[in-house]
């Protein structure tokens, strides 16, 4: 080893980095910090972003002192199922990635298979290429991933896609992170149907369902964005309301909930319509009662269930 | 010779970071960045083959060098050009253009002049290339 | 010091003798200039004693109804609308004795599509009108409804570099040095050298017509034969101006066909040879598919001074409406006349859609141009490779840069001059695309780009150091004043 050489070695091993100053310069610590403030619950994802972000601040300091070389795997599989905020997240999660200089742009493009895969011979590969044009320098997030794959379907132009997402995948790391989300038990089937996507994930996190009083915390903070709120009755009849329509079909988390409080809205501006003659206060013009919230089929349903 | 159309061709051939930092400008400026190709350089020359259509709504160079490389495995012992259009009222025309890919041998061009009447002179530049049918020109 | 209107109305208005101004209605402050009026901003410097509204008044008048004494025919006429009318006046910051005047006039006064009797109205008579010492038009609003009556530059800015197919950077040009005495096949020489070299135009000088030395016919084919080479041996477009100035419009136009004949893109003028012919010879250059350049020949006589005379913002304005592809319009760094902030001023005149009101630019009124084409400026005078990163930030890259000294009195020759000059350019361009600050690390650019070409390093050598301050005498009036924070 030459002189010149081992005094740069002895150079970075003097350099020292420091940790804090860097995780604040990044500016990580306020997205991390608005998600907890603007998600409820989701406590494991939320201590799972943590987590994703140290190891990406101690890698990112590595590699300035030398001791990594190759870019790092940054894939992600977001889990769980729908309206458990994994949308948000990985907005969120874009932006943490360019604040730390992973991605150089921090937009998140987000598909379906619609978006990737085309319907004749031909088709399928420009489509997919544009989408990751788009999403180079940032995020491409891949909602339901598991309709790529359609197994039953020999000639299916999905594979085509599968394929060429592989492979910019492994070589353009550096040019964009893919996200692969959807409901777990289907996810988990896509990974073993296609290996080649579940060795390229460096990262899964989970997203559990909300539970009854995080789902009105969420429609409180919802109605508030909105300046509307929930009479006393009301949140009794909301909180009645969710409990039933977990049971239900086709329930999704928090976008049920946004769904069930905009037609609580609309039958809130019928009721003021049809009932108030003249003049209303800001008050009356908020306030959700619990008559919006019970008409809803939901109760009907649920009712009917029961008397069977 | 080395031909000098284009906005850079006086230095010495770009690296692909420096083309990826151009592009990039060009993004940053919302022009849409095009791919061009050809086996005439002809001066008057204006349309190359396109590779693909020009690149809107993309938000990073890697997008464009990608496409690159593909033109280059198929075109490479051709000129690609890269060029950026501004689609602004009042410019809607290309706001930059650049040489990105050279033949190995640039052949330039035969002047030749016709002498008519008067000393005038018509002068025809004709690209050696051209001798040779499209497709086998550059290529040996 | 906008006091009211004396207006005389009624029968006395018309009694016959003698009225000031401002009582036969040429001073109405409470007038609010229509959207289809012209307005006109004079610099006005009465003589002692003169009231400076009178004096405006006066101006209004003079450039448009008025005579010395009162006539009866004006009764046969609605002459309230044709009355210029004075609205504001006010006194020119730090210049005692000196007052803007804001003058309104009618559109109906105007021919449309002649600049000719633009300027017969307003500037026709009163610059020397006696209780006027001095006398400046600063500038004017032209109403769009005048604006389309033009047809504007034959090409434009767009236009002209699809043409050329050239994008992206100023364009460079050279002009053929020395001025006079070259033969026709030396001549060609210049041309063809600094064409091979890298620039992309190269110019006639103003007074290069027809002499003894060297007919107009000789510098034409001599020309050509230079520019057709040196686009063989570069596979660039390339031009020159070819002058067509002559003694008649007859025999420019004879100049201009044969130029045409020739294959040239371009021919030029000189600003001497007169409205009319400017704007014949720009229609004859839209029906024939060249570029257009003027050189504003003898405009200093009458735009340098900051009292008297017209601003060279003015020209500015009435050559993009004649129609010009090109235009002379200062360098700011370099031998001639032109103070940065003004010099802005006729660039942005020159190149925008729409120009906003910025006294600080010495530009005293919004000015929409309607879409009406674009005249590429051109930097040209005492300029060098040594300081492109200012060239480029003080003129941006729509602009030719001239350099006529700079690139044929390079030490290693004609070529070796027009590659420094293109290196230099192509160099700075592609810094400040790739976000480099690069008006404060200029010249360790240009010091890079140096080390892979020679002939930059010798120019660099050779002017670097060079530079031409002298403090300009066509300045703003306007100076921002820094507000209590």
């Amino acid at each position: 080893m030459s002189v010149t050489a081992e005094q740069n070695e002895a150079a970075a091993a003097n350099e020292t980095i420091d940790l804090r100053r860097d995780y604040e310069e990044s500016g990580v610590g306020e997205v991390l910090d608005q998600l907890d403030r603007e998600l409820i619950g989701l406590n494991p994802v939320k201590t799972r972003l943590r987590e994703i972000a140290a190891l990406l601040l101690v890698e990112r300091a590595r590699k300035r002192l030398g001791l990594v070389n190759e870019a790092p795997t940054l894939h992600m599989s977001f889990t769980g199922n729908p309206g458990t905020g994994k949308t948000t997240v990985a907005m969120r999660m874009a932006n943490i990635l360019h604040r730390l200089g992973y991605v150089r742009r921090g937009q998140l493009v987000s598909v379906t298979r619609d978006d990737l895969v085309g319907q004749y011979i031909g088709h399928t590969a420009p489509k997919t290429k544009e989408v990751l044009k788009k999403a180079m320098g940032g995020v491409l997030f891949i909602d339901e991933a598991y309709y790529l794959y359609r197994p039953e379907n020999e000639r299916d132009y999905g594979q085509e896609s599968i394929e060429i997402l592989l492979q910019v995948m492994e070589n353009q790391r550096e040019d964009l992170v893919v996200i692969l989300a959807g409901y777990s038990d289907r996810m988990d089937k896509f990974f073993t149907a296609n290996p080649g996507f579940r060795s390229r994930i460096a990262h899964h996190i989970d997203f559990p369902d909300y539970s009854d009083g995080e789902l009105l915390q969420i429609a409180d903070k919802m109605l508030e964005h909105q300046n509307y709120y929930l009479s006393p009755e009301a949140t009794v009849a909301l909180a009645d309301y969710i409990e039933k329509r977990r049971q239900q079909p086709h329930f999704s988390n928090a976008r049920s909930i946004r769904n069930a409080l905009d037609r609580a809205r609309l039958r809130q501006a019928n009721r003021l319509f049809a009932h108030t003659g003249g003049a209303l206060t800001a008050n009356q013009l908020s306030e959700i009662t619990a008559e919006d919230i019970l008409a809803s089929r939901v109760f009907k349903v649920a009712a009917e269930s029961q008397n069977q | 010779m080395r031909i000098t159309q284009g906005q850079f061709s006086f230095l010495p051939d770009l690296t692909d970071e420096q083309i990826a930092k151009q592009v990039q400008y060009a993004i940053e400026n919302n022009w849409a960045v095009n791919i061009e190709f050809t086996d005439d350089p002809h001066p008057r020359n204006t349309y190359w083959e396109m590779w693909g259509l020009p690149m809107f709504d993309i938000k990073d160079a890697a997008a464009v060098m990608t496409e690159l490389q593909s033109c280059r495995k198929v075109y490479g012992d051709r000129y690609i050009r890269i060029s950026a259009s501004d689609a602004s009222h009042g410019w809607e025309s290309l706001r930059m253009s650049f040489i990105v890919n050279r033949p190995a041998e640039e052949p330039g061009f035969d002047l030749e002049r016709q002498e008519v009447d008067g000393r005038n002179i018509r002068y025809t530049t004709r690209s050696y290339a051209t001798n040779k049918p499209s497709g086998q020109r550059y290529s040996s | 010091m906008n006091d009211k209107s004396e207006t005389v109305t009624g029968k006395d208005r018309y009694k016959a003798g003698v009225m000031s101004y401002k009582k036969m209605g040429y001073w109405e402050p409470d007038y609010q200039p229509k959207e289809t009026d012209l307005i006109a901003l004079f610099r006005v410097t009465p003589q002692d004693g003169v009231d400076p509204i009178e004096a405006s008044a006066a101006v209004a008048g003079e450039s448009s109804t008025a005579t010395w004494t009162v006539v009866w025919t004006d009764r046969l006429t609605a002459s309230e609308k044709y009355r210029a009318k004075c609205y504001r006046v006010d006194p020119v910051p730090n210049s005692p004795g000196s007052y803007f005047a804001y003058i309104a006039y009618d559109l109906d006064l105007f021919e449309g599509g002649s600049i000719s009797n633009l300027t017969a109205s307003i500037i026709g008579n009163v610059f020397g009108f006696k209780p006027l010492k001095a006398l400046r038009l600063e500038d004017m609003r032209l109403p769009v409804a005048y604006v389309k009556t033009f047809d504007g530059p034959p090409a434009g800015i767009v236009v002209e570099r699809e043409r050329l197919d050239k994008f992206g950077r100023p364009l460079l040009g050279a002009t053929v040095k020395p001025k006079l005495g070259l033969s026709g096949r030396n001549y060609g020489r210049v041309v063809y050298e600094a064409l091979k070299g890298g620039l992309d135009f190269t110019k006639d000088d103003e007074n290069i017509n027809s002499q003894p030395f060297m007919h107009w016919r000789e510098r034409f084919l001599y020309c050509m034969e230079a520019v057709n080479k040196a686009q063989a041996e570069t596979g660039e477009v390339k031009g020159t101006y070819l002058n067509i100035t002559a003694g008649t419009m007859e025999e420019m136009y004879k100049r201009a066909e044969f130029a045409k004949e020739l294959g040239s893109c371009i021919v030029m003028i000189d600003l001497v040879i007169g409205y009319v012919a400017i704007q014949s010879i720009s229609k004859w250059a839209r029906d024939n598919n060249m570029l257009l350049h003027l050189h504003r020949a003898g405009h200093s006589t009458y735009t340098r001074q900051k009292s008297h005379g017209v601003s060279f913002r003015v020209i500015s304005k009435w050559m993009r409406l004649a129609g010009v592809d090109h235009i002379h319009a200062g360098t700011v760094v370099g031998k001639l006349e032109g103070d940065p902030l003004t010099t802005a001023g006729y660039y942005d005149i020159l190149r925008e859609d729409f120009v906003p009101k910025n006294l600080e630019h010495g530009v005293f009124f919004d000015q929409p141009w309607a879409s009406l084409g674009k005249v590429m400026p051109v930097a040209s005078g005492g300029i060098h490779a040594g300081q492109m990163h200012q060239l480029i930030h003080y003129l941006g890259e729509d602009v030719v840069l001239q350099f006529g000294g700079g690139t044929i009195g390079h030490p290693y020759g004609i070529q070796a001059g027009a590659t420094a000059n293109r290196v230099a350019l192509e160099a700075m361009i592609f810094a400040r695309n790739e976000g480099r600050d690069y008006l404060a690390e200029g010249p360790e650019i240009l010091k890079d780009a140096a080390k892979t070409c020679t002939p930059l390093r010798q120019a660099l050598d050779t002017w670097g150091e060079v530079t031409f301050d002298y403090t300009s005498t066509d300045t703003p009036d306007f100076v921002p004043t820094p507000t209590a924070s």
